[in-house]
Formats: C-alpha cells, sequence, structure tokens
C-alpha cells in the first residue's frame, strides 16, 4: 500500500504549473506537502485522483500499489476513490451539498462501495459522526450543513472521506479556513484517526507549523517544483532553501513580530 | 431505538415541504388556484351545466342568472360550461409544455455544461441563437407544417421555453459544478450520471422550478394568445382563448361576458407564479424559517448548543 508520485507534470492551456514533482508516501507514513499559494500543491493532490478539469493534461506517473492511475478509465478511477483514498477539501463552506442533510452524505459514501440497506447505512452514518468527534451524533446527522459551524462541517467532510476506510487520506488544506483553537482540534483528530486506522496521510498546507504537529516527512514546493524534502525536524531545525527557510519564518512571524524592527 | 426512529423521520421529511408550502400564503394560494382548475378541468369531462358547443339561439347574450350562472354568449352558449370546458384544455396544455420545456431545457443545459469544452461552449451560442425566436415565430412554423392545433402549442411553447430553462439553468449548473462538493462526491467514488441526479439537479431545482412554474404560467397566456390568432384551439373546441377572442368583439355593449374567461385566464397564471415562487422557498432548506438551530425564532430556544466545535 503504497503511493509513488514520480516527475508529475501538469499543463492548463499550455501553461506547466506543475514540473516535474516526485514523491513517495510508504503505507501508515505521514507526508506533508507544503509551499506558498499558485505553488501547485491542490493540483497535485486533485492529479492523484484524476480530479482535474479537463483542460488539465497530466504527465509522468502516479503508482498506487503498483497500478498506474494517470490514464486510467474513468470506471476503474471511481473504484480507487474513496474506496482506497479519501480526499477532504479546504473549504468546509463549499464542501458539502447544501440541500441535503449530513447523515445522508455520509450514508451514501458508504453505500457507494459497500452493499447495505438505507438503514444501515444511517445506523453507519451515526457511527461515523461519532468516530470523528461530532457531538450528539443522534441529532446531528439529521441536521443541514448551513446549520453547522466551521469546524463541524469539516468534520462531516472528514467522516466522507473515511466512511469507506480508504487506506490513504489527502488532506488538502483542511484547517486553512478554521480559527486556531479549532485548527488544533481538527488536526489533533485527523492525527488520531489516521494512526488508530493505520491509514497513510498526504497533508497539504502553506504553513510549517501546522505541518510540524501532523506529518514526519515534509516536501516543499515552489513554482511546481520539488525545492527541498526530508523529515520535517530537519525543515525546522535547518532549512536549506531560502523557500523553506521563508516559510519558516512566516509559520513563526507571531513570535518575531515585536522585535522584527529589530531584526532587520 | 434509532431504527425504528428513521424511517419516520425520512418519511416526516418527505412530507415536510408540502407543510411548509401550506404555511406560505402565496404557497397556499398557488395551490388551491391549481387545485381546483385540475378539478374543474376533471369535472367537466363527466359533466358542465350545458353542452358546451350546443347553441341556442334564444338564448343569447343572457346576464349572470340562475339557469346560466355567468350568462351566455353571441350564440346562446353557457359561458360557464364553456370555462369549465376550457378549463381541460388549459391543464393539457399547461402540463404538456412543462413537460416539453422541462426535457428539453434539461437536457440541452447538460449538454451547454458537463461535456467536453468545445461541445458546451457551442452549445452555449446555440441556445443564444435558439432564444432569439419568439414563441410566436415557432407556433407559426409548425403550423404551416401540420397546421393549428393544441399540439402547436405544446411544442411551440416547450421548444420556446425550454431554451429559457436551458439559458438559466446553464451557468447554475456550471456554479455548482465547481463547487468543492461536486468533487467530493467524484472523489468518493461517484460516477458521473449518479452526480448528476443526486447532487447537481436538486441543487438547481430551486432556479429551475420557479422558471418552470412561469413557462407553465405562460403556456396558459400562450394558449389564450395562441388560439386567438387562430394557430391553437379549433373555434369548436372550448378554450379560454379563442372565448376571449370571441367575446371581445362585443365587448362594447356586452362588457360582462368577456371578463370571466379574462379573469380564469388572470388567475391561473397567478396561481402558478405564486405557486412557483412558494415551492422554491419550501423546498430550499437554507429558506426554511425557525428551524436553524443556530438563528431560532425567539420564542422557541428550547436547545442550548453543546460545545461548537
Amino acid at each position: 500500500m503504497s503511493l509513488i508520485v514520480k516527475d508529475l507534470t501538469i499543463d492548463i492551456e499550455g501553461r506547466r504549473v506543475v514540473d516535474g514533482i516526485s514523491f513517495e508516501v510508504a503505507d501508515g507514513a505521514r507526508l506533508g506537502i507544503i509551499g506558498e499559494s499558485g505553488s501547485g500543491k491542490s493540483l497535485t493532490a486533485l492529479a492523484i485522483l484524476g480530479l482535474l478539469p479537463d483542460t488539465a493534461v497530466t504527465g509522468g506517473s502516479v503508482l498506487w500499489n503498483g497500478r498506474e492511475l494517470l490514464g486510467l478509465p474513468e470506471k476503474e478511477l471511481a473504484q480507487v476513490r474513496g474506496d482506497d483514498i479519501g480526499i477532504v477539501f479546504q473549504e468546509p463552506r463549499t464542501a458539502l451539498n447544501p440541500i441535503r442533510t449530513v447523515g445522508r452524505q455520509i450514508a451514501e459514501s458508504v453505500r457507494i462501495h459497500q452493499r447495505m440497506s438505507k438503514a444501515d447505512a444511517w445506523q453507519r452514518a451515526i457511527a461515523e459522526a461519532r468516530r470523528v468527534a461530532l457531538p450528539d451524533p443522534e441529532t446531528i446527522v439529521k441536521r443541514y450543513p448551513h446549520q453547522l459551524s466551521g469546524g463541524q462541517r469539516q468534520r462531516v467532510a472528514t467522516a466522507i472521506a473515511l466512511a469507506c476506510d480508504p487506506r490513504l487520506l489527502i488532506a488538502d488544506e483542511p484547517t486553512t479556513a478554521l480559527d486556531v483553537t479549532i485548527q488544533a482540534e481538527v488536526l489533533e483528530l485527523l492525527r488520531d484517526l489516521v494512526t488508530d486506522a493505520g491509514m497513510s496521510l498526504v497533508f497539504i498546507t502553506h504553513d510549517l507549523a501546522v505541518l510540524s504537529q501532523i506529518a514526519t516527512h515534509g516536501v516543499v514546493l515552489a513554482h511546481g517544483r520539488v525545492v527541498e524534502a526530508g523529515p520535517v525536524q530537519h525543515l525546522l531545525r535547518d532549512p536549506q532553501s531560502p523557500i523553506t527557510q521563508g516559510l519558516l519564518r512566516d509559520a513563526t512571524s507571531t513570535l518575531w513580530r515585536p522585535t522584527k524592527g529589530a531584526e532587520s | 431505538m434509532s431504527e425504528i426512529a428513521a424511517r419516520p423521520v425520512a418519511a416526516r421529511a418527505r412530507w415536510h415541504w408540502l407543510r411548509q408550502l401550506w404555511r406560505l400564503p402565496t404557497g397556499r394560494f398557488g395551490l388551491i388556484t391549481v387545485a381546483v382548475v385540475g378539478l374543474v378541468a376533471l369535472v367537466s369531462v363527466f359533466w358542465t351545466p350545458y353542452d358546451p358547443i350546443s347553441i341556442d339561439v334564444n338564448a343569447r347574450w343572457q346576464l349572470p342568472s340562475l339557469a346560466h350562472l355567468l350568462g351566455t354568449d353571441g350564440t346562446g352558449r353557457d359561458i360557464l360550461s364553456l370555462i369549465m370546458g376550457g378549463a381541460r384544455t388549459t391543464v393539457f396544455v399547461a402540463i404538456g409544455s412543462g413537460i416539453i420545456a422541462s426535457v428539453f431545457g434539461i437536457v440541452l443545459a447538460a449538454l451547454g455544461s458537463l461535456t467536453p469544452r468545445w461541445a458546451r461552449e457551442s452549445m452555449a451560442v446555440f441556445i443564444d441563437i435558439l432564444i432569439a425566436f419568439p414563441v410566436l415565430l415557432i407556433a407559426m412554423m409548425i403550423s404551416s407544417v401540420w397546421g393549428g392545433s393544441l399540439w402547436v402549442v405544446i411544442w411551440s411553447v416547450g421548444i420556446g421555453f425550454g431554451v429559457s430553462i436551458a439559458r438559466v439553468t446553464r451557468p447554475e449548473l456550471r456554479r455548482v459544478l465547481q463547487s468543492d462538493f461536486i468533487v467530493a462526491a467524484r472523489s468518493s467514488g461517484l460516477s458521473n450520471t449518479q452526480v448528476l441526479w443526486r447532487h447537481l439537479l436538486p441543487n438547481i431545482a430551486p432556479v429551475f422550478i420557479v422558471q418552470l412554474s412561469w413557462s407553465m404560467a405562460v403556456a396558459v397566456l400562450a394558449e389564450a394568445g395562441l388560439s386567438y390568432l387562430g394557430y391553437g384551439a379549433s373555434p369548436t373546441e372550448p378554450s379560454w382563448g379563442v372565448l376571449l377572442a370571441n367575446l371581445q368583439a362585443y365587448i362594447g355593449i356586452h362588457p360582462l361576458a368577456a371578463v370571466w374567461p379574462g379573469l380564469a385566464i388572470t388567475i391561473t397564471v397567478l396561481g402558478l407564479n405564486l405557486l412557483g415562487d412558494a415551492l422554491r422557498e419550501a423546498t430550499d432548506p437554507t429558506l426554511s424559517r425557525g428551524r436553524d438551530p443556530l438563528h431560532p425564532p425567539r420564542a422557541s430556544i428550547r436547545h442550548v448548543p453543546e460545545v461548537i466545535s
């Protein structure tokens, strides 16, 4: 159960936005992909699952358990999605269908990959809601997304992604739209869920501080290229590339701010 | 426990929108109007006070009386019977063109938003070209080939309004298509058709319902108008448009007679429009009032939220 991305390229309307990215996620590993906005992190995540818009052209290779995912027919991709690889998105506002109760959305995700009755799927939805630590799961599954807070919605999105017990979870900036205290809670939840289930994790962020809390290894992207890679501790202690140094400064900027004038 | 509880909840949710609809004054008016027109149309199949096409020269231009509740026209036909018979025509045309407009509109909108880029862009242009054709022109084109009949009205209004449904729902489809939850639905393994039926169409339903009710209302008007011009119902068929056309010629002498078909058309169109508006409000959970625990109505705060995380 491993993901190997090799020389991945993505062109959108003739412009190369991802230029030869390679990384590897072993079974049970937690990899962070970090970079500023526009560095190609989210596109890489979408490319792995074949979810890029039809204007994008991909090259290179994405191997999942030795099976090439790029160019796989839609029907076979649909089996990999959710069953093997789940994904959580950045914006909790639009991540859920506004006109369906959250329980139905979780149950739907369960029923795609497992044959079970509606009542069983509903029970499973309540169990999944409990697993992501939503308060009062029996009643919350009957609510609509707009009746939930941002953190709760992100938990529901996580529950949908995890409902079929994928082997790999891709989290695309799942905490960026949340405020700091809730960020910490969601991060902790994600880490616990991933380690409990022995899943692999690809965590995408622009915040090195967040990365240090969840990932063991990191890949730093800039302008669609890998500029640095290694264990997160190394990236934090001894950043080689100026991009990583910049990200590190940003992550600690709240501490530096009082002495910023003296520093420069 | 909750396994037993789950079923009534689902059943209640299924009919919830109907109660919501009844609670809105506009929805209640629309429902009643549409129900009355439908019922009258149904009754007219079996019974009308008089035969709507029987002529009685002795009873020309009678004012409303017990014998003729709405009076008679210039050939002595009973206006109430004619209006009842006309309701049948109206229901037939409204439903027929509603179905054609929905199918045509949704197929065009889907082709204009879900297909590869070159196809959807050219479809958008195609829709823009089609929208330039007025319903009247389409009706004239169809009737020049097949002659005037109610089917001409149904097809021309259906096509004409199908195009405008497509015009309005296509950008809406594109907008919903770009939402994360669509990508999320695809990423959890739903096929494109499943995404279309379960996530896309339900989300454009509010816009679609308003358009549909509007096009059905216009179908009623267009039937009246096209029949008036002679492209629709034949003069012997009971139709509100034909009736109005006949009676308005004498409006200076017998003003009251022309009021009845005019009133029937106006109320039906108004009812359909209000029903569409209310339906949209009733079926959209983000608009439903008083059930939002974050913003409950003042008097009914019964639930203090636990940790909101």
